[in-house]
């Protein structure tokens, strides 16, 4: 088309800026991969791995995954592991399943109590989380359930802003008069949902799932005060603890972040669009 | 049966829907948020024992020193995060949004990817990347500052010593911040661009309007509602900074206070001292500043309630 010499320079530009900028985004994870793979070893440590007079000028024998045979054998890693797998797979699928009831029973149904109940949700959409911190300890430790998955599970099981997502999204993707003829030939609400609107809000499920699972997955506050038993930590609390009884073993530190990150990088590579727009939701107000 | 169902409408359906939600967020949410009230109100020591002393917490916060230094830190994060990293985001939105940038889709998912790191990992990370002599961030400075001098023999040095997590705190956690969150509040810009009308982009380039006046006339005043969002969005989620400095400083506010902020004050108070009462007043305080900030923006776009 246009391709003044100037047009060509600017685009050249902004290319070499977009391209270091990803660089230097992606420059930390190679960093915590080549420091997790580093062995202990008297000598230079270059700026990523050992230096010495190997290939690349790197001193390859000490490099190797020691780190991580010590995690897994060692420090047991695999717990945390299954705790946080098992904690947020939980967490997730309650909240999915009440909000996206009450989400749509709030779009499309008539009752009474619909409006306090859609104003709670809105007004809960302003609460800090750490408003909560100290009521919640306080009522959990009456319930008997300080150093419970039930108590940690439980305040996540009933996401306000998952309400408000899922009535939006009932809203412009669940059409009334759908559900109008489905009732006239005899179908009842509970198959309407399950069978009609469900089906429907597909997007809205998987986004939820998988942002209720990240959520649960990287909180660190409320397991960190409501677990006392090491047998329960998640990964979050588990690695911050190795942080401080390793403080300086880097090498360590690296590879149970990276254990720790990576089954999420794994699953957004497979779901990006999911994931992108789960945690986006919400900016387009209907 | 189906004249029957038409006629009675949805029947008890819509309770049954609506109750696992209700009884829920009354019990874990709803309860602690009415039990906060009184809880702020009393001293305790531990989840058993407390005393009613009505308003003294809020007065022992406002002359308490630390507070005001928690208070001074969290906003000066939170400008950092709303006057760097926003506009970064903006620019980036808006390269990303040209057809002539090959490999968009792979940029768009690089930049988003940091958000995805937990908060406390995104910690351990950048201790170690702001870490002295060794760090990534201070061995990369320190010999791009020796290849500029070779290449123009001005006298350009960095001194890999340079203290990050003592002295330079708050800059630290900007950039950390900067790195998670530029790349996800560039998506949210990326829809609202979405919405710029490019015939108004065009006609207003063929009346001889630059680049700088296009911006500022037609893409400003079309995403504006997704920007003032996202700026609120940024300021809640800077007001409740703690894993962040929390990991990366060990487990303290750091030097000097230097890196304390309020949820870390409120948790070192009633989980560290036992004082649950004192940190619900904490809490009723950050509470209060967040609703301001989200009526000042209700206000400042110019919206009705929304629903």
């Amino acid at each position: 088309m246009r391709n003044t010499p100037r047009e060509i320079v600017g685009r050249t530009t902004q290319h070499l800026l977009l391209y270091t900028g990803a660089l230097i985004v992606l420059l930390p994870f190679v960093y915590m991969l080549c420091v997790s793979v580093r062995e202990p070893g008297p000598g230079a440590l270059g700026m990523f791995l050992p230096a010495g007079n190997g290939a690349l000028g790197v001193d390859w024998s000490r490099v190797g995954l020691g780190n991580y045979i010590r995690l897994f054998v060692e420090l047991d890693v695999i717990q945390p592991l299954l705790n946080s797998i098992f904690f947020s797979a939980a967490s997730a699928s309650l909240a999915t399943v009440t909000a996206a009831m009450a989400g749509y029973t709030l779009a499309k149904h008539r009752f009474v109590g619909r409006r306090a109940v859609f104003a709670t949700v809105l007004a809960a959409l302003v609460i800090p989380g750490p408003l909560l911190l100290a009521p919640l300890y306080t009522m959990l430790f009456r319930l008997g359930l300080l150093d419970t998955y039930a108590g940690l599970i439980l305040p996540a099981a009933a996401p306000a802003f998952g309400v408000f997502l899922f009535r939006q999204a009932s809203i412009s993707s669940v059409p009334t008069e759908l559900l109008e003829a489905a009732r006239i030939d005899g179908c009842g609400e509970y198959r309407a949902f399950f069978s009609i609107a469900l089906p429907l809000l597909r997007p809205m499920t998987s986004a939820f799932v998988l942002i209720s699972f990240l959520g649960a997955w990287n909180n660190f506050l409320l397991p960190q005060v409501i677990l006392t038993n090491e047998d329960k930590f998640p990964l979050a609390v588990f690695v911050a603890q190795l942080r401080g009884l390793y403080g300086t073993d880097y090498g360590l530190i690296m590879a149970s972040t990276f254990v720790s990150i990576a089954p999420v990088m794994v699953l957004f590579l497979f779901l990006q669009r999911e994931f992108i727009s789960g945690l986006t939701a919400g900016a387009v107000k209907g | 049966m189906s004249a029957t169902a038409s006629k009675l409408g949805p029947g008890i359906a819509p309770y049954v829907f609506v109750a696992p939600f209700v009884a829920v967020f009354g019990a874990f949410m709803l309860g602690p948020l009415i039990g906060s009230i009184g809880l702020s109100m009393r001293a305790t020591a531990g989840p058993a024992v407390s005393d009613f002393v009505f308003l003294d917490n809020f007065a022992f916060l406002l002359r308490d020193p630390d507070f005001w230094t928690a208070l001074r830190n969290t906003f000066i994060f939170a400008a950092g995060s709303v006057f760097l990293q926003l506009p970064l985001s903006l620019a980036l939105a808006m390269a990303l949004n040209s057809d002539s940038i090959a490999g968009r889709a792979f940029l768009r998912l690089v930049y988003f990817a940091p958000v995805l790191v937990g908060l406390v990992f995104a910690a351990l990370l950048f201790q170690i990347v702001f870490e002295k002599d060794t760090g990534l961030l201070n061995t990369a400075l320190a010999s791009f500052a020796d290849s500029a001098r070779g290449w123009t023999g001005l006298p350009f040095s960095f001194d890999p010593e340079f203290p990050w997590l003592t002295r330079f705190v708050l800059p630290a956690l900007i950039l950390a911040a900067l790195w998670m969150y530029t790349g996800f509040n560039m998506v949210y810009f990326l829809a609202a661009l979405q919405s710029v009308d490019r015939s108004l982009l065009e006609a207003a380039s063929i009346d001889g309007a630059g680049p700088w006046r296009r911006f500022l006339h037609v893409t400003v005043p079309a995403i504006r509602p997704v920007g003032s969002f996202v700026v609120l969005l940024s300021i809640i989620g800077s007001m409740q900074l703690f894993e962040l400095p929390w990991i990366m400083l060990n487990g303290g506010p750091g030097p000097d206070n230097r890196g304390l902020t309020i949820v870390m004050y409120l948790y070192q108070w009633g989980f560290q001292s036992g004082d649950l009462g004192y940190a619900a007043a904490i809490g009723w305080v950050l509470a209060v500043i967040l609703i301001v900030f989200a009526l000042a923006q209700r206000t400042l776009s110019g919206e009705k309630a929304t629903s």
